[in-house]
């Protein structure tokens, strides 16, 4: 079995994988990073998108060897401590998740929304920008507010009451 | 009640969510989360026809395979002695005849029924192992004819797919006065008639389906973690009906479950074959489905035919209705089944209006396709298609306005006795009416409907005034109507010495947000911080009993139970008060939080209630028990009527039969708002579901039983770019049965929105005659049918 090593959310971790094992199986089963989720086998809904190397990806369309030497973040990375990241912040202020299961696809998409996109973003854009991710319980309503929110509060600094406006 | 109006946590205020700070960091911890020692993964494999006799297995080369623990077939579990899956809801049919459920084996000894059906287990060290060994068991099968289509099931000379039943009919039923209708329909000044049907649905929560199921030799026992609504409910059937365990040794947990909308309501084969093999193998047995898989093993929504008339006199007003409707159950009785189609849909058409005669005959059928059962809203949004599409087109035919016809035939005095057996209790429904009709500025679509011909687009604007019936149920009546079950729900408040809570729940939240609003209700009640209340829900071995969350049922229900026990804490703080106060009981006022001594300055908080209830140092002999901690069962006396007015604007591009939602408008009465945040959010995500079923979404079957739409690359999941931003408003009128005076408000986005989005598309294509979904292809081809028309 092929041996990988990479960096997820800071720390360096080793594994042995099958040559098949996705990028999600060895987050998820391997290293138990649980936040990240698999909502689907077709590549489409997004609750596994994590980054690579700065760049989100979804973790089911990509092998574990893949994804050797490189710098991964997980939404168990987000956060600094029990501070929430602004996106998080905003996600819970704007009551943009419901069951949960697609928020950590949904906020790691968010961030790499705002790292391409900027911190002013319209419905429009933001709706089009989650072609790759889907969710059953909010209608997307709260949910594109709450990247609006996070985007802006994002550039700001300031976590809290950026993304409680 | 003290101390639960105009606090920051109490009822009404828009408190952010406790459990959100878990799910944005990925603390969540949903049923594929859970890793236990040992585990072993199952991979079922499953049949690839539509109806066909198992002739042979050969399994002997898959057992061989490394990592292969075990493979199980139905004649392996028919070893075990485990009864079938049940379906709980007696139906009799007009003759009195019981309904036709045919026997459902977790997994078939001789005979596939549908596409899908799980035929094989395999376990293994690893699923890509369980896997890879399914794949090299050999079924021999021999192929029978299947039918898909309901009525095509009915008839004369179709196969049939259970011996019980002839002609795949499970029960031919009806209610209301048939005589009562023909004669309303004879002196009729016009009948509006409609052909509909209500398109078959899959409910993809974004959490699939699964279990992890594990025994314990020693004692005897199973645990099961499984993606459920009703951990009780399916321990009770796991228990009572399939004998897997006594219902003390089999521990159900529900964990954080990603999204139910019906689907994990029920019973499924895969829980019971994890329990099984779990004993077999001796090992922790994990089962996660694949979303593809889901969308055979998830028990599928709707997929009704009706033909409904509506009779009015010459003034408008309605004199009665009459509607016929076949509806496919699938291939087997799944665990609710035969309730939706009869009294959670029948009962709900006569809508908001005062209707003097009602009929409604339903035949259930067989079919060689995925089971059916509750999917948001079960029997609610058929139920509001049909009533609401009829109001729309007989406003059309009349020439009447449309939100006219329906003011004149509002029910305007409460409670109101339906010819269909519910009673409404309260509601404004024109006050509803009103506000959408104003926020969605109705007056000004003429001059909207015109600027999109100037685009070349063709603009049409619908109304959906619905009604629901949920907070259900009273046990009584549900039971005089054929449920298994009661409907009550159950709480427990456990005070600690130090004055923090803990409340057991029977409601289960799969994203509906309880452990922020049963806590704003404890918090507000007696005054403490809304971070002293826990919310424990979701496990058998913790919660003693609970029902479960379905049918908007966790308010209404969920909550009065919690009122009921709180109230008993209260009493019961009271005695503990006046002892430590040194006055009679009768003295003890308990307002925000603090007991104190009417006309005293004598007080105490409750937090020194709850230590002194553990102390019992002042309790002076036998009159009162130590310990603060009560439970209570509430058995709402109705079904409660939440209802409401959506509209909802399209446009359409003639070129291509694109249809786009341009705006949506809710407004809906729920009652009393415990946090307008949840239940706004609750609302967005119906009418999502509703817009998706209008425009998008479809399950298909071709004539041989495949499921054409199997995947997320064939069947259309509604996305961002789907939805405008909505606007979402209430009106309240509180509801008379329950304390808090909740409705219920998880389902009306769904049941409203499909008859408003599809009577907006009719109005912009000139024409009823458009099948629901109205995707882009059935609207061209509308467009193609009548082309100037389109064009004008």
């Amino acid at each position: 079995m092929p041996a990988v090593s990479m960096t997820v959310n800071g720390k360096p971790v080793r594994g042995d994988v099958e040559s098949r094992t996705l990028l999600v199986q060895f987050l998820r089963e391997t290293l138990r990073l649980t936040g990240t989720h698999v909502g689907c086998d077709t590549s489409q809904c997004g609750a596994c998108v994590v980054h690579v190397d700065g760049v989100a990806v979804k973790s089911c369309s990509m092998l574990a060897v893949q994804a050797d030497g490189a710098e991964v973040l997980t939404i168990e990375g987000v956060a600094t401590g029990d501070t929430l990241h602004p996106m998080q912040e905003a996600f819970r202020q704007n009551h943009g998740l419901q069951c949960g299961y697609c928020t950590p696809g949904m906020i790691m998409t968010a961030l790499d929304i705002v790292r391409r996109k900027g911190h002013e973003l319209d419905d429009h854009t933001i709706r089009e920008e989650l072609e790759g991710n889907l969710c059953r319980c909010t209608g997307y309503h709260n949910i594109v507010k709450s990247i609006a929110a996070g985007a802006r509060a994002m550039a700001s600094g300031d976590p809290a009451r950026q993304a409680a406006e | 009640m003290n101390a639960t109006g105009g606090s920051v946590t109490g009822i009404g205020a828009p408190v952010r969510r406790k459990e959100d700070f878990r799910f944005v960091t990925g603390n969540g911890r949903y049923t594929a989360d859970i890793g236990r020692p040992g585990q072993v993964h199952l991979h079922f494999l499953r049949s690839t026809h539509a109806h066909a006799r198992i002739v042979r297995i050969q399994a002997g080369h898959a057992s061989r395979m490394p990592g292969v623990l075990a493979v199980i077939t139905g004649a392996d579990l028919a070893g075990d002695k485990l009864g079938p899956l049940v379906c709980g809801w007696m139906i009799h049919s007009t003759d009195g005849t019981p309904m036709k459920m045919a026997p459902h084996p977790a997994l078939p000894a001789d005979t596939v029924r549908y596409v899908g059906e799980p035929v094989v287990a395999v376990i293994a060290e690893t699923p890509e192992q369980a896997r890879d060994a399914a794949e090299a068991v050999v079924i021999d099968y021999e192929e029978l004819p299947a039918v898909v289509d309901p009525a095509a099931a009915q008839r004369e000379g179709a196969p049939q797919i259970h011996e019980v039943a002839p002609r795949n009919t499970i029960f031919h039923w009806q209610l209301g006065d048939a005589a009562a209708v023909d004669s309303a329909f004879a002196r009729a000044a016009s009948v509006t008639s409609l052909d509909i049907v209500n398109n078959r649905l899959v409910p993809n929560a974004i959490e699939p389906r699964g279990a992890l199921a594990e025994f314990d030799p020693g004692s005897d026992s199973y645990t099961l973690w499984n993606t459920s609504q009703n951990p009780h409910v399916a321990r009770l059937v796991l228990s009572a009906f399939v004998g897997v365990a006594p219902e003390h040794r089999l521990r159900v947990v529900a964990p954080d479950v990603g999204g139910g909308f019906g689907s994990k309501i029920f019973i499924y084969a895969e829980e019971v074959v994890a329990l099984a093999a779990a004993r077999r193998v001796r090992r922790p047995v994990r089962w996660i489905c694949d979303r593809s898989e889901a969308f055979v093993a998830d028990a599928h929504g709707r997929d009704h035919v009706t033909n409904a008339q509506l009779a009015f006199d010459r003034d408008g007003k309605i004199l009665g209705l009459r509607v016929k409707t076949i509806a496919n159950l699938g291939a087997y009785m799944s665990t609710f089944s035969s309730s939706v189609p009869t009294y959670l849909y029948a009962t709900l058409l006569s809508g908001q209006y005062a209707i003097p005669a009602i009929h409604c005959s339903v035949d259930a059928v067989y079919t060689n396709t995925v089971p059916v059962d509750a999917y948001r809203g079960a029997g609610r949004p058929e139920a509001t298609y049909v009533i609401e599409r009829l109001m729309e087109v007989s406003a059309r035919r009349l020439g009447v306005d449309p939100a006219e016809l329906r003011r004149k035939n509002f029910v305007q005095k409460f409670p109101h006795q339906t010819p269909v057996i519910m009673s409404y209790d309260c509601g404004d429904y024109a006050a509803s009416l009103d506000k959408a009709l104003a926020l969605a500025d109705w007056a000004g679509f003429a001059a909207r409907k015109r600027e999109s011909e100037t685009r070349g687009k063709l603009r049409g604007i619908g109304l959906s005034a619905y009604i629901e019936a949920c907070g259900i149920a009273p046990s009584q009546a549900v039971g005089s109507l054929g449920a298994g079950v009661g409907l009550w729900e159950s709480a427990e408040v456990r005070v600690n010495p130090t004055g923090s809570v803990e409340v057991l729940t029977g409601s289960h939240s799969h994203g509906q947000g309880h452990e922020t609003t049963f806590a704003q209700l404890v918090s507000g009640r007696l005054g403490i911080p809304l971070d002293a209340v826990s919310i424990v829900h979701g496990d058998t071995d913790k919660v003693q009993f609970g029902m479960g969350t379905y049918g908007s049922r966790s308010g209404a229900v969920g909550m009065s139970a919690i009122v009921k026990a709180l109230d008993k804490v209260e009493a019961k703080a009271k005695k503990v008060a006046a002892h430590l106060l040194e006055a009679a009981e009768t003295d003890i006022v308990f307002e925000n939080g603090t007991f104190t001594v009417a006309g005293t300055d004598k007080a105490a908080t409750f937090g020194e209630v709850a230590l002194n209830a553990y102390l019992a140092h002042k309790f002076a002999g036998a009159d009162l028990e130590p310990g603060l901690k009560e439970g209570a069962f509430y058995d709402p006396v109705n079904f409660t009527f939440p209802a409401g007015t959506h509209v909802c604007e399209v446009e359409i591009d003639p070129d291509t039969g694109r249809v786009a939602v341009a705006r949506f408008t809710a407004v809906d009465d729920f009652g009393v708002v415990i946090n307008p945040m949840i239940v706004e959010g609750q609302v967005h995500g119906g009418i999502a579901q509703g817009i998706g079923q209008a425009l998008m979404e479809q399950a298909v079957y071709d004539e041989g039983g495949q499921l054409v739409t199997g995947s997320y690359n064939d069947y259309v999941m509604p996305r961002a770019m789907d939805f405008p931003p909505l606007v979402v408003d209430t009106t309240v009128t509180p509801c008379p049965s329950n304390p808090l005076g909740m409705k219920g408000c998880g389902e009306a986005g769904a049941i409203a929105a499909p008859a408003a989005v599809m009577n907006a598309v009719t109005d912009a294509l000139g024409t009823e005659d458009v099948p629901m979904p109205a995707n882009q292809l059935a609207v061209w081809r509308v467009l193609q049918r009548q082309p100037r028309q389109a064009a004008e």
